[in-house]
Protein backbone atom coordinates (compact mmCIF):
# COMPACT_ATOMS: atom_id res chain seq x y z
CA UNK A 1 0.00 0.00 0.00
CA UNK A 2 2.87 2.19 1.03
CA UNK A 3 3.77 2.87 -2.55
CA UNK A 4 0.46 3.34 -4.22
CA UNK A 5 -0.28 6.04 -1.16
CA UNK A 6 2.88 7.81 -2.17
CA UNK A 7 1.98 7.79 -5.96
CA UNK A 8 -1.37 9.05 -5.39
CA UNK A 9 -0.78 11.93 -2.77
CA UNK A 10 2.31 12.62 -4.95
CA UNK A 11 -0.03 13.91 -7.53
CA UNK A 12 -3.07 15.03 -4.91
CA UNK A 13 -1.45 16.09 -1.61
CA UNK A 14 -5.03 17.15 -0.72
CA UNK A 15 -6.87 14.44 -1.09
CA UNK A 16 -8.31 13.23 2.06
CA UNK A 17 -8.39 10.19 4.58
CA UNK A 18 -11.56 9.29 3.64
CA UNK A 19 -11.18 9.01 0.03
CA UNK A 20 -7.55 7.50 0.43
CA UNK A 21 -8.76 4.42 2.11
CA UNK A 22 -11.51 3.93 -0.81
CA UNK A 23 -9.28 4.37 -3.35
CA UNK A 24 -6.15 2.08 -1.62
CA UNK A 25 -9.01 -0.71 0.14
CA UNK A 26 -7.77 0.12 3.25
CA UNK A 27 -9.22 1.26 6.71
CA UNK A 28 -8.74 4.98 7.26
CA UNK A 29 -6.73 4.68 10.27
CA UNK A 30 -4.22 2.64 8.18
CA UNK A 31 -3.81 5.30 5.66
CA UNK A 32 -3.62 7.78 8.65
CA UNK A 33 -0.82 5.48 10.57
CA UNK A 34 0.43 5.12 7.53
CA UNK A 35 1.28 8.46 6.68
CA UNK A 36 2.08 9.14 10.38
CA UNK A 37 4.86 7.00 9.55
CA UNK A 38 5.84 7.88 6.33
CA UNK A 39 6.15 11.76 7.86
CA UNK A 40 8.20 10.86 10.66
CA UNK A 41 10.80 8.55 8.52
CA UNK A 42 10.96 11.91 6.46
CA UNK A 43 9.81 9.89 3.48
CA UNK A 44 6.73 12.44 2.98
CA UNK A 45 8.85 15.84 3.57
CA UNK A 46 6.10 18.55 2.82
CA UNK A 47 2.64 19.39 0.84
CA UNK A 48 3.28 22.00 -1.47
CA UNK A 49 1.11 23.77 -4.20
CA UNK A 50 2.47 23.58 -8.09
CA UNK A 51 1.93 27.22 -9.23
CA UNK A 52 2.32 28.08 -12.83
CA UNK A 53 3.70 32.16 -11.84
CA UNK A 54 3.62 32.70 -15.21
CA UNK A 55 -0.08 33.44 -15.30
CA UNK A 56 -0.07 35.60 -12.05
CA UNK A 57 0.71 39.02 -12.37
CA UNK A 58 3.87 38.34 -9.88
CA UNK A 59 7.33 38.61 -11.34
CA UNK A 60 9.54 35.51 -11.11
CA UNK A 61 12.43 34.59 -12.83
CA UNK A 62 14.06 31.02 -12.67
CA UNK A 63 17.56 30.13 -13.44
CA UNK A 64 19.63 27.28 -13.47
CA UNK A 65 22.96 27.50 -12.15
CA UNK A 66 25.76 24.92 -12.94
CA UNK A 67 28.48 24.96 -10.60
CA UNK A 68 32.32 23.56 -10.67
CA UNK A 69 33.33 23.00 -6.96
CA UNK A 70 36.62 21.66 -5.22
CA UNK A 71 35.15 18.92 -2.65
CA UNK A 72 36.95 19.85 0.48
CA UNK A 73 38.51 16.81 2.48
CA UNK A 74 36.40 14.93 4.90
CA UNK A 75 33.32 16.62 3.86
CA UNK A 76 32.88 16.06 -0.03
CA UNK A 77 30.29 17.96 -1.34
CA UNK A 78 28.31 18.26 1.27
CA UNK A 79 29.48 21.04 3.12
CA UNK A 80 29.65 23.86 0.09
CA UNK A 81 25.85 22.17 -1.28
CA UNK A 82 24.87 23.31 2.42
CA UNK A 83 26.13 26.87 2.44
CA UNK A 84 24.52 27.20 -0.86
CA UNK A 85 20.92 25.46 -0.09
CA UNK A 86 21.04 27.59 3.04
CA UNK A 87 19.98 30.94 0.99
CA UNK A 88 16.60 31.06 0.82
CA UNK A 89 16.26 31.68 -3.14
CA UNK A 90 18.04 28.91 -3.45
CA UNK A 91 15.37 26.26 -4.68
CA UNK A 92 16.93 23.02 -5.28
CA UNK A 93 20.22 21.82 -4.82
CA UNK A 94 21.55 18.70 -6.71
CA UNK A 95 25.20 16.80 -6.87
CA UNK A 96 25.12 15.49 -10.52
CA UNK A 97 27.14 13.13 -12.52
CA UNK A 98 28.88 14.44 -15.82
CA UNK A 99 30.75 18.09 -16.55
CA UNK A 100 29.51 19.88 -13.41
CA UNK A 101 29.61 19.13 -9.95
CA UNK A 102 26.21 21.03 -8.32
CA UNK A 103 23.23 22.21 -10.09
CA UNK A 104 21.37 25.03 -8.49
CA UNK A 105 17.60 26.31 -9.47
CA UNK A 106 17.08 30.20 -8.32
CA UNK A 107 14.05 32.03 -8.30
CA UNK A 108 14.32 35.61 -8.02
CA UNK A 109 12.15 38.76 -8.45
CA UNK A 110 14.42 39.69 -11.51
CA UNK A 111 17.13 39.23 -13.63
CA UNK A 112 19.14 41.81 -11.60
CA UNK A 113 19.19 39.80 -8.23
CA UNK A 114 20.30 36.34 -9.75
CA UNK A 115 22.89 38.21 -11.29
CA UNK A 116 23.42 40.03 -8.11
CA UNK A 117 23.35 36.10 -6.01
CA UNK A 118 25.66 34.80 -8.54
CA UNK A 119 28.59 37.84 -8.35
CA UNK A 120 28.23 38.61 -4.55
CA UNK A 121 26.87 35.26 -3.12
CA UNK A 122 28.20 31.92 -4.98
CA UNK A 123 31.03 32.78 -6.84
CA UNK A 124 32.71 34.24 -3.56
CA UNK A 125 32.39 31.24 -2.06
CA UNK A 126 36.28 29.55 -1.85
CA UNK A 127 35.71 26.23 -3.57
CA UNK A 128 33.96 27.18 -6.14
CA UNK A 129 36.03 27.22 -9.37
CA UNK A 130 33.30 28.08 -11.83
CA UNK A 131 29.25 28.78 -12.11
CA UNK A 132 27.28 28.98 -15.76
CA UNK A 133 23.86 30.56 -15.40
CA UNK A 134 20.94 29.37 -17.82
CA UNK A 135 17.99 31.48 -17.69
CA UNK A 136 14.40 29.61 -17.68
CA UNK A 137 12.32 31.24 -20.63
CA UNK A 138 9.16 29.36 -20.16
CA UNK A 139 8.43 26.27 -18.37
CA UNK A 140 6.38 23.72 -20.25
CA UNK A 141 6.02 21.18 -17.68
CA UNK A 142 7.10 21.22 -13.87
CA UNK A 143 6.58 17.83 -11.21
CA UNK A 144 5.27 15.57 -14.09
CA UNK A 145 2.46 17.93 -14.68
CA UNK A 146 2.04 19.72 -18.05
CA UNK A 147 1.28 23.43 -18.20
CA UNK A 148 -1.17 24.25 -20.62
CA UNK A 149 -3.13 20.74 -21.14
CA UNK A 150 -3.97 21.02 -25.38
CA UNK A 151 -7.27 18.18 -24.83
CA UNK A 152 -10.41 17.08 -23.60
CA UNK A 153 -11.64 13.96 -24.13
CA UNK A 154 -11.99 12.54 -27.88
CA UNK A 155 -13.58 9.63 -27.37
CA UNK A 156 -16.65 8.74 -29.15
CA UNK A 157 -19.46 8.80 -26.32
CA UNK A 158 -20.41 5.45 -26.31
CA UNK A 159 -18.55 2.24 -27.63
CA UNK A 160 -19.21 -1.22 -26.88
CA UNK B 1 -34.60 -2.02 -58.78
CA UNK B 2 -33.90 -5.09 -57.37
CA UNK B 3 -32.89 -5.55 -53.71
CA UNK B 4 -29.54 -6.51 -54.05
CA UNK B 5 -28.12 -6.62 -50.27
CA UNK B 6 -27.49 -9.82 -48.90
CA UNK B 7 -30.20 -11.72 -46.59
CA UNK B 8 -27.95 -12.76 -44.22
CA UNK B 9 -26.67 -9.25 -43.75
CA UNK B 10 -30.00 -7.55 -43.11
CA UNK B 11 -31.29 -10.35 -41.09
CA UNK B 12 -28.25 -8.98 -38.75
CA UNK B 13 -29.19 -6.84 -35.73
CA UNK B 14 -27.87 -3.66 -35.47
CA UNK B 15 -25.38 -3.07 -32.95
CA UNK B 16 -28.04 -2.02 -29.66
CA UNK B 17 -25.15 0.90 -28.65
CA UNK B 18 -25.81 2.70 -31.92
CA UNK B 19 -28.84 3.98 -31.13
CA UNK B 20 -28.36 5.39 -27.71
CA UNK B 21 -24.94 6.53 -29.55
CA UNK B 22 -27.23 9.14 -31.59
CA UNK B 23 -29.27 9.96 -28.43
CA UNK B 24 -26.02 10.94 -26.43
CA UNK B 25 -24.26 12.51 -29.19
CA UNK B 26 -26.42 15.56 -29.39
CA UNK B 27 -26.69 16.00 -25.68
CA UNK B 28 -23.14 18.47 -25.42
CA UNK B 29 -23.25 18.74 -21.90
CA UNK B 30 -23.67 14.90 -20.76
CA UNK B 31 -21.05 13.08 -18.98
CA UNK B 32 -20.27 9.61 -20.53
CA UNK B 33 -19.57 6.23 -18.66
CA UNK B 34 -20.06 4.64 -21.69
CA UNK B 35 -16.85 4.49 -23.46
CA UNK B 36 -15.26 0.86 -23.95
CA UNK B 37 -11.43 2.09 -24.57
CA UNK B 38 -9.00 3.01 -21.29
CA UNK B 39 -8.99 7.05 -21.30
CA UNK B 40 -5.44 7.06 -21.07
CA UNK B 41 -3.17 7.86 -24.04
CA UNK B 42 -0.76 5.61 -25.39
CA UNK B 43 2.29 5.72 -23.59
CA UNK B 44 4.83 8.03 -25.47
CA UNK B 45 7.40 5.96 -26.03
CA UNK B 46 4.87 3.53 -27.82
CA UNK B 47 3.67 6.70 -30.29
CA UNK B 48 7.70 7.96 -30.45
CA UNK B 49 8.38 4.21 -31.77
CA UNK B 50 5.22 4.66 -34.03
CA UNK B 51 6.82 8.05 -35.28
CA UNK B 52 10.36 6.68 -35.61
CA UNK B 53 8.80 4.10 -38.21
CA UNK B 54 7.29 6.45 -39.96
CA UNK B 55 10.70 8.46 -40.35
CA UNK B 56 12.17 5.74 -41.50
CA UNK B 57 10.20 4.87 -44.04
CA UNK B 58 8.80 1.58 -42.51
CA UNK B 59 5.54 2.27 -44.81
CA UNK B 60 5.48 -0.92 -46.65
CA UNK B 61 3.64 -4.50 -45.92
CA UNK B 62 4.77 -6.32 -43.56
CA UNK B 63 4.61 -10.09 -43.89
CA UNK B 64 0.89 -11.49 -43.81
CA UNK B 65 1.53 -12.86 -40.46
CA UNK B 66 3.28 -9.76 -38.74
CA UNK B 67 6.64 -8.67 -38.34
CA UNK B 68 8.65 -11.08 -37.35
CA UNK B 69 10.14 -9.17 -34.46
CA UNK B 70 6.74 -8.26 -33.16
CA UNK B 71 5.50 -12.35 -32.70
CA UNK B 72 8.51 -13.07 -31.00
CA UNK B 73 8.10 -10.54 -28.15
CA UNK B 74 4.12 -12.08 -28.35
CA UNK B 75 5.36 -15.38 -27.67
CA UNK B 76 7.27 -13.95 -24.92
CA UNK B 77 5.21 -11.89 -23.88
CA UNK B 78 2.34 -15.02 -23.27
CA UNK B 79 5.47 -16.77 -21.83
CA UNK B 80 6.70 -14.63 -19.43
CA UNK B 81 2.76 -13.57 -18.60
CA UNK B 82 1.44 -17.14 -19.14
CA UNK B 83 4.05 -19.77 -19.37
CA UNK B 84 2.45 -20.72 -22.56
CA UNK B 85 5.05 -21.46 -25.68
CA UNK B 86 4.27 -19.77 -28.73
CA UNK B 87 6.17 -20.56 -32.04
CA UNK B 88 6.56 -17.07 -33.90
CA UNK B 89 7.15 -18.93 -36.84
CA UNK B 90 2.74 -20.89 -37.04
CA UNK B 91 1.69 -20.15 -33.69
CA UNK B 92 0.89 -16.57 -34.23
CA UNK B 93 -1.38 -14.58 -36.03
CA UNK B 94 -0.83 -10.61 -35.81
CA UNK B 95 -4.61 -8.77 -36.82
CA UNK B 96 -6.37 -6.07 -36.69
CA UNK B 97 -7.52 -5.66 -33.18
CA UNK B 98 -8.74 -8.89 -31.45
CA UNK B 99 -11.73 -8.24 -33.23
CA UNK B 100 -10.77 -9.27 -36.46
CA UNK B 101 -9.02 -12.14 -34.81
CA UNK B 102 -12.68 -13.68 -33.44
CA UNK B 103 -13.89 -13.07 -36.75
CA UNK B 104 -10.99 -15.04 -38.99
CA UNK B 105 -10.93 -17.54 -36.23
CA UNK B 106 -14.38 -18.60 -36.31
CA UNK B 107 -14.70 -18.54 -40.04
CA UNK B 108 -11.56 -20.84 -39.98
CA UNK B 109 -13.37 -23.73 -37.98
CA UNK B 110 -16.92 -23.19 -38.96
CA UNK B 111 -19.03 -25.42 -41.14
CA UNK B 112 -22.85 -24.65 -41.99
CA UNK B 113 -24.75 -26.02 -38.74
CA UNK B 114 -21.64 -26.25 -36.38
CA UNK B 115 -22.90 -24.57 -32.82
CA UNK B 116 -20.75 -21.85 -31.77
CA UNK B 117 -21.51 -21.45 -27.35
CA UNK B 118 -21.62 -17.87 -26.58
CA UNK B 119 -22.01 -17.38 -22.90
CA UNK B 120 -23.43 -13.50 -22.33
CA UNK B 121 -23.41 -10.85 -21.18
CA UNK B 122 -21.05 -10.28 -23.58
CA UNK B 123 -18.88 -8.53 -26.20
CA UNK B 124 -21.10 -7.32 -29.31
CA UNK B 125 -19.71 -8.93 -31.97
CA UNK B 126 -19.30 -13.00 -31.00
CA UNK B 127 -22.89 -13.52 -31.55
CA UNK B 128 -23.07 -11.61 -35.48
CA UNK B 129 -19.39 -13.25 -35.57
CA UNK B 130 -20.63 -16.57 -35.55
CA UNK B 131 -23.90 -15.95 -37.77
CA UNK B 132 -21.65 -14.75 -40.46
CA UNK B 133 -19.31 -17.11 -40.63
CA UNK B 134 -22.37 -19.53 -41.08
CA UNK B 135 -22.75 -21.44 -37.08
CA UNK B 136 -25.34 -21.02 -35.01
CA UNK B 137 -25.23 -19.39 -32.18
CA UNK B 138 -26.13 -20.94 -28.72
CA UNK B 139 -26.24 -18.43 -25.85
CA UNK B 140 -25.61 -19.25 -21.77
CA UNK B 141 -27.20 -16.93 -20.08
CA UNK B 142 -24.65 -16.05 -16.98
CA UNK B 143 -26.18 -15.00 -13.81
CA UNK B 144 -25.37 -12.29 -11.13
CA UNK B 145 -25.40 -14.83 -8.64
CA UNK B 146 -22.56 -16.63 -10.02
CA UNK B 147 -20.54 -13.23 -10.55
CA UNK B 148 -21.02 -13.80 -14.59
CA UNK B 149 -18.58 -16.79 -13.79
CA UNK B 150 -19.08 -19.42 -16.64
CA UNK B 151 -20.24 -22.51 -14.35
CA UNK B 152 -19.38 -26.26 -15.67
CA UNK B 153 -23.33 -27.23 -15.50
CA UNK B 154 -24.08 -24.61 -17.51
CA UNK B 155 -21.96 -25.63 -20.26
CA UNK B 156 -22.68 -29.00 -19.94
CA UNK B 157 -26.36 -27.90 -20.93
CA UNK B 158 -25.36 -26.31 -23.95
CA UNK B 159 -23.48 -28.87 -25.64
CA UNK B 160 -25.01 -30.67 -28.10
CA UNK B 161 -23.32 -32.95 -31.21
CA UNK B 162 -22.99 -29.80 -32.91
CA UNK B 163 -21.08 -28.01 -30.46
CA UNK B 164 -17.65 -27.14 -32.03
CA UNK B 165 -16.12 -24.17 -29.77
CA UNK B 166 -17.26 -21.96 -27.05
CA UNK B 167 -16.17 -18.71 -26.43
CA UNK B 168 -14.68 -17.66 -23.07
CA UNK B 169 -14.70 -13.63 -22.85
CA UNK B 170 -12.85 -13.38 -19.47
CA UNK B 171 -12.03 -10.93 -18.07
CA UNK B 172 -15.38 -10.12 -19.61
CA UNK B 173 -16.82 -6.78 -21.03
CA UNK B 174 -19.36 -5.97 -19.89
CA UNK B 175 -19.58 -7.58 -16.24
CA UNK B 176 -15.65 -7.19 -15.56
CA UNK B 177 -16.17 -10.91 -14.46
CA UNK B 178 -13.29 -12.60 -13.85
CA UNK B 179 -13.04 -16.99 -14.35
CA UNK B 180 -9.81 -17.92 -11.77
CA UNK B 181 -7.62 -20.89 -12.15
CA UNK B 182 -10.54 -23.50 -10.29
CA UNK B 183 -12.93 -22.21 -12.44
CA UNK B 184 -11.54 -22.46 -15.82
CA UNK B 185 -10.25 -26.29 -14.44
CA UNK B 186 -13.88 -27.90 -14.46
CA UNK B 187 -14.62 -26.02 -17.67
CA UNK B 188 -10.99 -27.02 -19.49
CA UNK B 189 -12.38 -31.22 -18.45
CA UNK B 190 -15.36 -30.56 -20.18
CA UNK B 191 -13.79 -29.31 -23.20
CA UNK B 192 -11.48 -32.14 -23.89
CA UNK B 193 -13.87 -34.64 -22.45
CA UNK B 194 -16.64 -33.58 -25.44
CA UNK B 195 -13.87 -33.04 -27.68
CA UNK B 196 -14.09 -28.73 -28.28
CA UNK B 197 -12.29 -26.19 -28.97
CA UNK B 198 -11.94 -22.48 -27.22
CA UNK B 199 -11.87 -19.19 -28.64
CA UNK B 200 -10.72 -17.60 -25.20
CA UNK B 201 -11.14 -13.67 -25.38
CA UNK B 202 -8.42 -12.32 -22.89
CA UNK B 203 -7.87 -8.53 -24.53
CA UNK B 204 -8.27 -7.32 -20.99
CA UNK B 205 -6.21 -9.95 -19.36
CA UNK B 206 -3.78 -7.34 -18.00
CA UNK B 207 -6.36 -5.57 -15.90
CA UNK B 208 -7.16 -7.54 -13.51
CA UNK B 209 -7.77 -6.35 -9.83
CA UNK B 210 -7.32 -9.57 -7.61
CA UNK B 211 -4.98 -12.90 -8.61
CA UNK B 212 -3.33 -12.21 -12.02
CA UNK B 213 -5.15 -13.57 -15.23
CA UNK B 214 -4.80 -17.01 -15.84
CA UNK B 215 -5.16 -18.26 -19.66
CA UNK B 216 -7.58 -21.45 -19.99
CA UNK B 217 -4.59 -22.26 -22.69
CA UNK B 218 -2.39 -22.92 -20.26
CA UNK B 219 -3.71 -25.94 -18.43
CA UNK B 220 -3.08 -29.43 -19.31
CA UNK B 221 -3.76 -30.29 -22.45
CA UNK B 222 -5.42 -27.38 -23.49
CA UNK B 223 -3.12 -25.11 -25.83
CA UNK B 224 -4.14 -27.70 -28.40
CA UNK B 225 -7.72 -26.91 -27.93
CA UNK B 226 -7.62 -23.11 -27.53
CA UNK B 227 -7.26 -20.09 -30.22
CA UNK B 228 -5.82 -17.36 -27.26
CA UNK B 229 -7.03 -13.75 -28.57
CA UNK B 230 -4.90 -10.69 -27.13
CA UNK B 231 -4.23 -7.80 -28.60
CA UNK B 232 -3.09 -3.75 -27.82
CA UNK B 233 -5.87 -1.72 -26.96
CA UNK B 234 -6.62 -2.50 -23.49
CA UNK B 235 -3.59 -2.79 -21.86
CA UNK B 236 -1.51 -0.48 -23.32
CA UNK B 237 -4.14 1.95 -24.19
CA UNK B 238 -3.85 2.07 -28.18
CA UNK B 239 -7.49 1.48 -29.19
CA UNK B 240 -7.12 3.26 -32.44
CA UNK B 241 -4.12 1.20 -33.56
CA UNK B 242 -6.24 -1.73 -34.63
CA UNK B 243 -3.42 -4.06 -33.26
CA UNK B 244 -4.11 -7.37 -32.00
CA UNK B 245 -3.09 -11.24 -32.24
CA UNK B 246 -4.34 -14.88 -32.39
CA UNK B 247 -2.46 -17.61 -30.79
CA UNK B 248 -3.49 -21.30 -31.65
CA UNK B 249 -2.36 -24.39 -32.91
CA UNK B 250 -0.29 -23.97 -36.49
CA UNK B 251 -2.66 -25.86 -38.53
CA UNK B 252 -5.53 -23.23 -37.04
CA UNK B 253 -3.44 -20.06 -37.83
CA UNK B 254 -2.67 -21.51 -41.13
CA UNK B 255 -6.34 -21.51 -42.03
CA UNK B 256 -6.77 -17.81 -40.07
CA UNK B 257 -3.24 -16.60 -41.83
CA UNK B 258 -5.03 -17.63 -45.48
CA UNK B 259 -8.35 -15.29 -45.08
CA UNK B 260 -6.32 -12.68 -42.95
CA UNK B 261 -4.08 -13.13 -46.54
CA UNK B 262 -6.83 -12.33 -48.85
CA UNK B 263 -9.06 -9.92 -46.74
CA UNK B 264 -6.55 -7.95 -44.87
CA UNK B 265 -2.88 -8.69 -46.28
CA UNK B 266 -1.50 -7.64 -43.06
CA UNK B 267 -2.08 -5.58 -39.74
CA UNK B 268 -1.03 -2.04 -39.85
CA UNK B 269 2.72 -1.15 -40.30
CA UNK B 270 3.20 1.41 -38.16
CA UNK B 271 1.37 0.13 -34.99
CA UNK B 272 2.73 -3.13 -35.47
CA UNK B 273 6.41 -1.14 -34.62
CA UNK B 274 5.02 0.54 -32.26
CA UNK B 275 3.72 -2.56 -30.43
CA UNK B 276 7.18 -4.11 -30.30
CA UNK B 277 7.91 -1.24 -27.87
CA UNK B 278 5.27 -1.55 -25.68
CA UNK B 279 5.40 -5.09 -25.45
CA UNK B 280 9.70 -4.45 -25.22
CA UNK B 281 9.25 -1.46 -22.69
CA UNK B 282 5.65 -1.32 -21.94
CA UNK B 283 5.39 -3.23 -18.38
CA UNK B 284 5.38 -0.04 -16.68
CA UNK B 285 3.09 1.60 -18.02
CA UNK B 286 0.46 -0.85 -17.85
CA UNK B 287 0.95 -1.26 -14.19
CA UNK B 288 0.26 2.36 -13.30
CA UNK B 289 -2.89 2.26 -15.44
CA UNK B 290 -4.10 -0.92 -14.10
CA UNK B 291 -3.45 0.78 -10.48
CA UNK B 292 -5.47 3.80 -11.45
CA UNK B 293 -7.97 1.67 -12.75
CA UNK B 294 -8.05 -0.27 -9.55
CA UNK B 295 -8.63 2.81 -7.08
CA UNK B 296 -11.56 4.04 -9.46
CA UNK B 297 -13.29 0.55 -9.32
CA UNK B 298 -12.50 0.84 -5.50
CA UNK B 299 -14.40 4.71 -5.77
CA UNK B 300 -17.37 3.12 -7.40
CA UNK B 301 -17.95 -0.50 -5.52
CA UNK B 302 -17.19 2.30 -2.39
CA UNK B 303 -19.85 4.91 -4.13
CA UNK B 304 -22.74 2.15 -4.84
CA UNK B 305 -22.39 0.65 -1.44
CA UNK B 306 -23.04 4.34 0.06
CA UNK B 307 -26.16 4.67 -1.94
CA UNK B 308 -27.14 1.07 -1.38
CA UNK B 309 -26.96 0.17 -4.72
CA UNK B 310 -26.57 -3.52 -5.86
CA UNK B 311 -23.59 -4.95 -7.39
CA UNK B 312 -21.12 -7.72 -7.18
CA UNK B 313 -17.84 -6.96 -6.88
CA UNK B 314 -16.21 -7.48 -10.37
CA UNK B 315 -11.91 -8.10 -10.19
CA UNK B 316 -11.58 -7.70 -14.62
CA UNK B 317 -11.64 -5.11 -17.26
CA UNK B 318 -13.24 -1.61 -16.09
CA UNK B 319 -16.76 -1.94 -16.25
CA UNK B 320 -18.71 -2.77 -13.03
CA UNK B 321 -22.11 -3.81 -13.91
CA UNK B 322 -24.65 -3.02 -11.09
CA UNK B 323 -28.40 -3.97 -10.81
CA UNK B 324 -31.20 -1.89 -11.39
CA UNK B 325 -33.79 -4.55 -11.01
CA UNK B 326 -35.57 -2.66 -7.41
CA UNK B 327 -36.75 0.33 -9.88
CA UNK B 328 -38.99 -1.81 -11.92
CA UNK B 329 -37.31 -0.07 -15.08
CA UNK B 330 -35.90 -2.26 -17.94
CA UNK B 331 -32.14 -1.14 -18.93
CA UNK B 332 -33.24 0.75 -21.43
CA UNK B 333 -35.74 2.83 -19.62
CA UNK B 334 -33.17 3.61 -16.69
CA UNK B 335 -30.48 4.71 -18.95
CA UNK B 336 -32.88 6.63 -21.45
CA UNK B 337 -34.44 8.24 -18.21
CA UNK B 338 -30.91 8.94 -16.41
CA UNK B 339 -29.64 10.56 -19.37
CA UNK B 340 -32.85 12.85 -19.94
CA UNK B 341 -32.98 13.81 -16.40
CA UNK B 342 -29.19 13.98 -15.34
CA UNK B 343 -27.33 13.95 -18.55
CA UNK B 344 -25.41 10.90 -18.02
CA UNK B 345 -24.88 8.19 -20.37
CA UNK B 346 -24.21 4.57 -19.02
CA UNK B 347 -25.01 1.37 -21.17
CA UNK B 348 -28.50 -0.63 -20.72
CA UNK B 349 -26.59 -4.25 -20.17
CA UNK B 350 -29.31 -5.20 -22.70
CA UNK B 351 -27.03 -3.87 -25.23
CA UNK B 352 -24.74 -7.31 -24.33
CA UNK B 353 -27.39 -9.44 -24.49
CA UNK B 354 -30.90 -10.45 -23.15
CA UNK B 355 -29.67 -11.51 -19.87
CA UNK B 356 -28.05 -8.12 -19.38
CA UNK B 357 -31.67 -7.01 -18.51
CA UNK B 358 -31.68 -5.11 -15.22
CA UNK B 359 -28.50 -4.12 -15.17
CA UNK B 360 -25.92 -1.63 -16.82
CA UNK B 361 -22.84 -0.93 -17.82
CA UNK B 362 -20.69 1.65 -16.22
CA UNK B 363 -17.06 2.12 -17.60
CA UNK B 364 -14.64 3.06 -15.59
CA UNK B 365 -12.47 4.43 -18.03
CA UNK B 366 -12.54 8.29 -17.01
CA UNK B 367 -11.04 10.27 -14.58
CA UNK B 368 -11.89 10.22 -10.59
CA UNK B 369 -13.35 13.15 -10.49
CA UNK B 370 -15.45 12.48 -14.09
CA UNK B 371 -16.42 9.51 -12.27
CA UNK B 372 -17.36 11.46 -8.81
CA UNK B 373 -19.38 14.09 -10.58
CA UNK B 374 -21.34 11.11 -12.26
CA UNK B 375 -21.70 9.41 -9.26
CA UNK B 376 -23.40 12.53 -7.75
CA UNK B 377 -26.09 12.15 -10.56
CA UNK B 378 -26.69 8.89 -9.77
CA UNK B 379 -27.55 9.14 -6.60
CA UNK B 380 -29.94 12.08 -6.74
CA UNK B 381 -31.59 10.20 -9.96
CA UNK B 382 -32.23 6.80 -7.80
CA UNK B 383 -33.33 8.67 -4.66
CA UNK B 384 -35.87 10.42 -6.73
CA UNK B 385 -36.66 6.88 -7.80
CA UNK B 386 -37.06 5.40 -4.45
CA UNK B 387 -39.29 8.31 -3.32
CA UNK B 388 -41.61 8.01 -6.45
CA UNK B 389 -42.62 4.50 -5.11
Amino acid sequence: MRNELLAIIEKNSRIDFNELAVLLGVSEEEVLAELTKLEKEGIICGYHTLINWEKTSIEKVTALIEVKVTPQRGEGFDKIAERIYNYPEVRAVYLISGGYDLLITLEEKSLKEIAGFVSDKLSTLESILSTATHFVLKKYKDHGTIFNPKKGDEREVITP
Amino acid sequence: MRNFLADKITALKPSGIRKFFDIVSEMKDAISLGVGEPDFDTPWHIRDEGIYALEKGKTFYTSNAGLKDLRGEISNYIKRTQGIEYNPDNEILVTVGGSEAIDIGLRAIINPGDEVIIPQPSYVSYEPCAVLAGATPVIINLKAENEFRLKPDELLNAITDKTKILILPYPNNPTGAIMEEGDLRAIAEIIKEKDILVMSDEIYSALTYKEKHVSIASLEGMKERTILINGFSKAYAMTGWRLGYACAPKEIIEQMTKIHQFAIMCAPTTSQYAAVEALKHGDKDVEEMRQAYNQRRRFLMDAFRKINLECFEPYGAFYVFPCIKEFGMTSEEFATRFLQEEKVAVVPGTAFGECGEGFLRISYAYSLESLKLALGRLEKFINKLRQAK
